[in-house]
C-alpha cells in the first residue's frame, strides 16, 4: 500500500487515490485528419514498462484533483509527483 | 492420565488451576498457560491426524505456527466450527472441544491409510496426472478425495464472532518479543520513539524466556533471568506499547503492515461473549525492526514422520516452558549444537536421553562437553537409517556414516525410545522480508538464505537475521540498532556474556539409508506429504526451476507455506542438479505468513455495513405503500408497488396501464445530476455530448448522448440551460459517479483553459416525476401560478416554480412518453412534495410507479437504457440514434471513432425491436437470436436487451441487437430456447405512439 505524496493535500494513503494509466499522451487537436492507425495508437496503445513509469493519478477520495507521478514499477518506488501541465522532474 | 508425563517445575504453567478439554470426543484435563498440543502430549497423545497423500499417521511435531501436522478442527457445532487451526498455538481454555481434521472415518482406524501399501503408486503430480483425464470424471474423483483427504470442514452458519479493525501510525514498528526484539524496543523507546512491540505469543521473551543453561550467561545471570529483568523494565516505558497474540500476517510496501491480534481465543466460552474476537492492526510504521527468530530445521530420512518424532527444539520448550514431558525414553538426532541444549534440559529433568546420534565426526564445544560430563551417549558420524513404531515411534536404526556422507556402513544398530528429537540446524524467519520485497543471500558456511538488500526503512536483527549464537545475537542486535534509529544505548555497553559456540558444521540434505531410494519414505513436505524422492522424479521429468518442482510436488504449497520444508527441497535440487543453492534462488514467500480467519479480513464490514445503502428523502413513502425494492448501484429504489395479492406482474401491468390512462407519480431522486457553471459551460457541453448546445436556449432542456473516446455509447440524460453560464446535466443513475469523474478527467488534464466548474448535486435535491394525461391537472393544483398552456411551457422547457413558499424547478421532459413534469426541490422537501401530488392526484387515480413499470413504459416508446440495450459496443449508429450526432461540430469525445473501419461496418449488431408472432410469448432478456433453426453450428445473431409485455399494446415487445439489424425490418428470425424455439419479426423500435401525439396531450 503506496504512500502518495498528492500535490495539493500531501501523504495520504494510497486507498484514497486512483490509478489513471499512462500520462502525457496528449488528446489529437484535430482527430479528424488523423489516418486510423494514427488515432489507435492515440487511443489504445500504451507502454507497461518494467522500471521508470510516468503515471497519471487521481485523488479521488480526497481534492479529487489529477497529477502526475514518476514510479518505478519494479518496485513501485514514487520518485517524484507533479501537477498537470507540468514536465517531469526526473526521468 | 496413566503416565506422569508432567514435571512440577515449570514456571509458565499454573498447576493449580485444572482445565477439561475434549479432543476427538474424550475429555481430557490439562492446566492454564497449556496449549492444545502441550496438553496432548501430557496426556500422551501424540497422534493427531493422518497425512494428506498416503494417510500415515501424524504426530504433533512443533511447538510454534510452523506445525505441519496438529492441524485440528476447533469446536464441535458444525455451524461455527473453525478448521485449520494448529492445536501448538491454541491456548487452552476451560471447555475447548477439537478434534483430528485430516481423517475419516477416525484418526484410529483410517481407510485411505491402504494408500500407504500403494504409495510406490502415488508418486509426484499423481493426482495431476491420474485423475484429470478423462476431464468430466473430475467430479466423481473430487467427491472422493475430498472425503478421504478431509481437508477440515467449513462451518455452515454466519460467523457470529465480532472482528475489528483499527490503525496504528508508529515511529518503530518491532516485529518479535524475543530477546533481540525486547532490547531494540527498550532502545527505542528510550529514545523518545513511539515505539510498538508485537509478538506472537502470550508473552515476550522468545526461546531465552526458558534458557536456563550453564552454557548460557548474562552478567553472572543465566539468560533468562537477565531477559525476565529486561521484560520488566519495559513497563516503565511511555512510549512502547506492547501487543502480544499478535501475529503479523503481511508486509506491505512502504512499510504498510498488517497484524491479526488474538483478543479472545484463549478465553472460556464465557469469558468470550460479546467481545470483539480479533482485530486486524493495520499499521504504518516509518521504521520497522524484523526480529522473528529462527526455525528449526527437521532432518530427511527414511521414515522420518512418525508420531513421536519432534523437533529437538520443542522437545525443549515442552519440557522447560510447559513442564511436559515428550517422552520417557528420547533418543535425539542432530547435525548442530542445539540438540545437545535440549539433551541437558532432558537430563536436568529426569528424563532419560538413550543417545543423541551426530552426523558430525566430533566437536568439542562448550555444550556439547556439558553434555558429555552428564553421561549423555553420542553416536558420532552416524545417522538413523529408519524408524520403527505405527501410530507412535517405538525404536530407531542407526548406522555409521561414511566418509562422503552418501552411504552407510558398518553394523546397524537397534535402539528403543518413545520419542526422537530431531535437528538439522536453523533456518532464519525471513517470511516478512522477503514479503516487503527484500532480497536474500545464501551464506554457504551453514546454508541459510539470510536478508540482504531492501528498498524500505528496515532491518532484521538476531537470529532472523542468520545470528544463532548468544553474545552475536545481542552484540549485532545492539548494534545495529543503534545505527538504524540513530541511537545510542548504553544500556547493554558492558554485557559479559557467556555462550556455547557451536565449532563443526556439518549438512546432508537427504540422508543416507540401507535400503534403496525407492523403499524408503524420507519426508520433506508432512503437511502436503511429498517426499525427497517426489523432488528427485520431478528432477528426472525435466523440471528444473523451483517455482516448477514447487508445483508439480505440491512441496510447500500447504498452509504452512513449506516452513520446514522449503530449505531442504532447495538442497536436494540443487545437490541433484549439481548447482549450488545460492544461485537456484527461493520461493517467494506470500501474505498472510499464518492463514487468517475471513472475520480478521472483513471486520465489521459485514452485513448492512458491508456497503453504504443510499436511500431517497422519499424513502419512507416507498416503504409505507408497501413497495419492493431493487438495487442500483448503492441505491434503493421502489422497484413496483404490489397490492393485496398482486405479484410483480401484475403490480406493473396496473401500475403501466395508470400511467398512460390517467397519471403516474415516480422517485426519480437517484439520477445522477451535475451542476456545470462557468463561462466555457456550453462549449464544454458540445466537447462532451455528440449534439451541439451553443444554440440551446435559457429555459431549454435538450438530450445528449455521451461517448467514450472509442465511440461508443457510455450514458445519457437531459441537460437543461438555466443560464447564460449555467446548466443542469442529468445521468443515469448508476452512471453518474463515473460521469463526474470523467467529465473532471478531461477538464483537468485535456482542456484546462476551460472556465468550468463540476458540482454533483445529485443529493442535494429530490425529483417526483408525474406523467400521464392528467399530469397537466395535477401540476395546476400544486403550483397555481404557473403557466402550463403548450406555447408558454411547451415539451423540453423547464420554469421555476414556487410550492408552499420553496423555490423549485420544474422540467417538462418525458421518459415515457407520456406528457409529464419533474418537479426538482431541495432534498428536504421531497417527501412533502411526493406527498403534495399524492393529495392533488388522488381525483385522478395518481398511480405510484417503480423502476420496472419505468421501463416498460420507455420499452413502448423504444427509448434505450444505456447499461441494458448498450453494453460499451454500441455506437449511436449502431442504435439507430444517427440523428442526435452531429455532423457540423469539429470534434466531441469518440467523434473520430465513429469513422474507424470497425464502426462504419454496415453489419454490425444494431438495435431492433422484435415482436413474438405469439403476442403472449414474453421473451427472456438475453436470449439469442438466430435466422436458421435446423443447421449445426449456427450463427448466433444478436440477443434480447429488453422485453416485457405490454398492456398498453397488448401484445409482448422486445428490443434486441442484432446484427445487420437496421436492414433485416420484417425479417422472421427464431430465438431458441431449451424446451422450445420462439418465432419472432424484426421491427421498427418504437412500438407506441410514434408521431408523439401523447405528449402534447
Ligand atoms: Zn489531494
Amino acid at each position: 500500500m503506496f504512500l502518495i505524496n498528492c500535490p495539493y493535500c500531501g501523504e495520504r494513503d494510497q486507498s484514497e487515490f486512483s490509478a489513471g494509466g499512462e500520462a502525457h499522451i496528449v488528446r489529437p487537436k484535430q482527430p479528424t485528419e488523423l489516418s486510423d492507425g494514427q488515432w489507435a495508437e492515440f487511443l489504445f496503445m500504451r507502454k507497461n514498462i518494467k522500471g521508470v513509469q510516468l503515471e497519471r493519478w487521481n485523488h479521488a477520495h480526497g481534492c479529487r484533483k489529477w497529477f502526475n507521478m514518476v514510479r518505478d514499477t519494479s518496485n513501485d518506488k514514487i520518485h517524484a509527483v507533479y501537477k498537470m501541465g507540468e514536465k517531469p522532474p526526473i526521468k | 492420565m496413566s503416565k506422569n508425563l508432567r514435571i512440577a517445575n515449570s514456571k509458565f504453567i499454573d498447576q493449580t488451576s485444572r482445565i477439561s478439554f475434549k479432543f476427538d470426543g474424550k475429555t481430557l484435563y490439562g492446566f492454564k498457560g497449556d496449549t492444545l498440543a502441550s496438553a496432548l502430549l501430557a496426556n500422551d497423545i501424540h497422534l493427531v491426524g493422518r497425512s494428506f497423500k498416503y494417510h500415515r499417521p501424524r504426530g504433533i511435531m512443533s511447538c510454534g505456527s510452523e506445525e505441519p501436522n496438529a492441524i485440528v478442527q476447533l469446536g464441535n457445532d458444525p455451524s461455527m466450527t473453525e478448521p485449520n487451526t494448529r492445536a501448538t498455538e491454541i491456548e487452552l481454555y476451560e471447555g475447548l472441544e477439537a478434534s483430528s481434521q485430516n481423517c475419516w472415518p477416525s484418526v484410529n482406524f483410517d481407510i485411505g491409510a491402504v494408500n500407504n501399501f500403494f504409495s510406490p503408486l502415488i508418486p509426484a503430480a499423481f493426482y495431476y496426472k491420474t485423475f484429470m483425464w478423462p476431464a468430466n470424471f473430475w467430479k466423481l474423483y473430487e467427491y472422493f478425495i475430498r472425503k478421504s483427504a478431509g481437508l477440515g470442514k467449513s462451518p455452515t452458519q454466519p460467523d457470529k464472532d465480532i472482528y475489528d479493525h483499527r490503525y496504528i501510525h508508529c515511529d518503530v514498528l518491532i516485529v518479535g518479543g524475543g530477546i533481540s526484539g525486547v532490547m531494540a524496543a527498550k532502545t527505542a523507546a528510550k529514545n523518545n520513539l513511539n515505539t510498538v512491540l508485537i509478538d506472537d505469543k502470550n508473552i515476550l521473551g522468545g526461546t531465552t524466556l526458558f534458557q536456563q543453561n550453564e552454557s548460557f550467561k548474562i552478567n553472572n545471570s543465566y539468560s533468562n533471568d537477565w531477559l525476565k529483568k529486561e521484560i520488566e523494565s519495559l513497563n516503565s516505558l511511555k512510549n512502547l506499547t506492547i501487543k502480544t497474540r499478535t501475529s503479523l500476517a503481511a508486509y506491505h510496501g512502504y512499510n504498510y503492515l498488517l497484524a491479526r491480534e488474538n483478543l479472545t481465543d484463549h478465553l472460556n466460552i464465557n469469558e468470550k461473549k460479546d467481545k470483539i474476537r480479533q482485530r486486524l492492526w493495520k499499521i504504518r510504521a516509518e521504521k520497522v525492526i524484523i526480529a522473528t527468530g529462527a526455525i528449526e530445521r527437521p532432518l530427511i530420512f527414511n521414515n522420518n514422520d512418525r508420531p513421536g518424532i519432534i523437533l529437538s527444539s520443542s522437545i525443549k520448550k515442552y519440557i522447560d516452558y510447559y513442564g511436559v514431558k515428550c517422552g520417557q525414553k528420547i533418543s535425539l538426532f542432530t547435525n548442530n549444537d542445539s540438540a545437545y541444549e535440549t539433551a541437558i534440559s532432558l537430563n536436568n529433568s529426569g528424563v532419560i536421553v538413550n543417545s543423541v546420534v551426530d552426523i558430525r565426526d566430533k566437536t568439542n564445544s562448550l555444550m556439547v562437553k556439558q553434555a558429555e560430563k552428564l553421561g549423555i551417549k553420542i553416536h558420532w558420524k552416524s545417522t538413523v537409517v529408519n524408524t520403527n513404531g505405527y501410530k507412535k515411534i517405538n525404536s530407531i536404526e542407526i548406522m555409521k556414516l561414511s566418509d562422503d556422507g552418501v552411504a552407510v556402513i558398518g553394523k546397524k544398530i537397534k535402539e528403543e525410545c518413545d520419542c526422537l528429537g530431531i535437528s538439522g540446524g536453523w533456518t532464519p524467519r525471513v517470511h516478512l522480508f522477503t514479503q516487503s520485497g527484500g532480497k536474500l543471500k545464501f551464506r554457504d558456511e551453514d546454508n541459510v538464505f539470510i536478508p540482504d538488500k531492501s528498498e524500505l526503512n528496515q532491518i532484521s536483527i538476531g537470529s532472523c537475521n542468520g545470528d544463532f549464537e548468544l553474545d552475536e545475537v545481542i552484540k549485532n542486535s545492539l548494534n545495529s540498532t543503534n545505527k538504524f534509529l540513530n541511537v545510542d544505548n548504553n544500556d547493554y555497553k558492558n554485557l559479559e556474556i557467556i555462550s556455547s559456540k557451536e565449532i563443526d558444521k556439518k549438512n546432508i540434505w537427504l540422508l543416507p539409508s540401507d535400503k534403496p531410494m525407492g523403499k524408503t519414505k524420507p519426508f520433506l513436505d508432512f503437511q502436503n506429504d511429498s517426499t525427497a524422492n517426489d523432488i528427485k522424479l520431478a528432477l528426472r521429468e525435466g523440471f528444473k526451476s523451483i517455482e516448477h518442482v514447487k508445483r508439480y510436488t505440491t512441496t510447500g504449497m500447504a498452509t504452512d507455506q513449506g516452513k520446514l520444508s522449503n530449505m531442504h527441497a532447495l538442497g536436494i535440487i540443487a545437490e541433484t542438479a549439481g548447482v549450488k543453492m545460492g544461485e537456484l534462488g527461493t520461493t517467494t514467500f506470500r501474505p498472510p505468513y499464518t492463514p487468517l480467519t475471513f472475520g480478521a479480513i472483513v471486520g465489521r464490514n459485514v452485513g448492512e455495513f458491508f456497503d453504504i445503502t443510499r436511500k431517497t428523502p422519499i424513502h419512507d413513502c416507498h416503504v409505507e405503500k408497501k413497495a419492493e425494492f431493487e438495487n442500483v448501484g448503492q441505491w434503493k429504489r421502489a422497484w413496483y408497488y404490489p397490492k393485496k395479492n398482486e405479484d410483480m406482474h401484475d403490480a406493473v401491468q396496473r401500475e403501466s396501464k395508470a400511467a398512460r390512462d390517467s397519471a403516474g407519480i415516480l422517485d426519480a431522486s437517484t439520477l445522477g445530476k451535475i451542476d456545470i457553471q462557468g463561462s466555457d459551460a456550453s462549449e464544454f457541453l458540445n466537447r462532451v455530448y455528440t449534439n451541439a448546445w451553443s444554440k440551446l436556449e435559457i429555459g431549454k432542456c435538450r438530450y445528449g448522448l455521451m461517448l467514450n473516446e472509442d465511440g461508443m455509447v457510455y450514458d445519457d440524460g437531459v441537460t437543461t440551460r438555466l443560464g447564460e453560464n449555467h446548466y443542469l446535466m442529468t445521468t443515469t443513475t448508476g452512471g453518474a459517479a463515473n460521469v463526474l469523474s470523467k467529465l473532471e478527467d478531461y477538464l483537468q488534464t485535456e482542456w484546462p483553459e476551460l472556465d468550468v466548474y463540476l458540482t454533483s448535486v445529485t443529493d442535494q435535491y429530490a425529483t417526483v416525476s408525474i406523467c400521464g394525461p392528467n399530469s397537466k391537472k395535477i401540476l395546476s393544483k400544486i403550483i397555481p401560478d404557473l403557466n402550463l398552456s403548450d406555447d408558454e411551457f411547451p415539451h423540453m422547457s423547464y420554469k421555476n416554480g414556487l410550492i408552499d413558499n420553496i423555490k423549485c424547478r420544474v422540467m417538462r421532459i418525458s421518459f415515457t412518453g407520456e406528457h409529464s413534469y419533474e418537479i426538482n426541490i431541495q432534498s428536504s422537501y421531497g417527501k412533502s412534495v411526493w406527498e403534495k401530488c399524492f393529495e392533488a392526484g388522488k381525483e385522478f387515480n395518481i398511480t405510484p410507479y417503480g423502476t420496472e413499470t419505468m421501463h416498460l413504459l420507455r420499452a413502448e416508446k423504444g427509448f434505450i437504457i444505456a447499461g441494458q440495450d448498450t453494453d460499451g459496443t454500441m455506437t449511436p449508429v449502431d442504435l439507430q440514434m444517427n440523428w442526435i450526432v452531429s455532423k457540423k461540430k469539429f470534434d466531441f469525445i469518440g467523434k473520430r471513432s465513429l469513422y474507424r473501419s470497425d464502426t462504419i461496418r454496415e453489419d454490425r449488431k444494431q438495435l431492433v425491436g422484435l415482436l413474438t408472432d405469439d403476442p403472449k410469448e414474453v421473451l427472456e432478456e438475453g436470449a439469442q437470436i438466430v435466422a436458421e433453426t435446423n443447421k449445426k453450428p449456427i450463427e448466433m445473431l444478436g440477443h434480447v436487451t429488453s422485453s416485457y409485455y405490454s398492456p398498453n399494446l397488448k401484445k409482448s415487445i422486445a428490443l434486441a441487437v442484432v446484427k445487420n439489424g437496421k436492414k433485416l425490418k420484417g425479417q422472421k428470425m427464431f430465438v431458441p430456447m431449451k424446451n422450445k424455439t420462439i418465432n419472432v419479426t424484426i421491427t421498427d423500435t418504437v412500438f407506441l405512439d410514434k408521431e408523439n401525439k401523447r405528449l402534447n396531450a
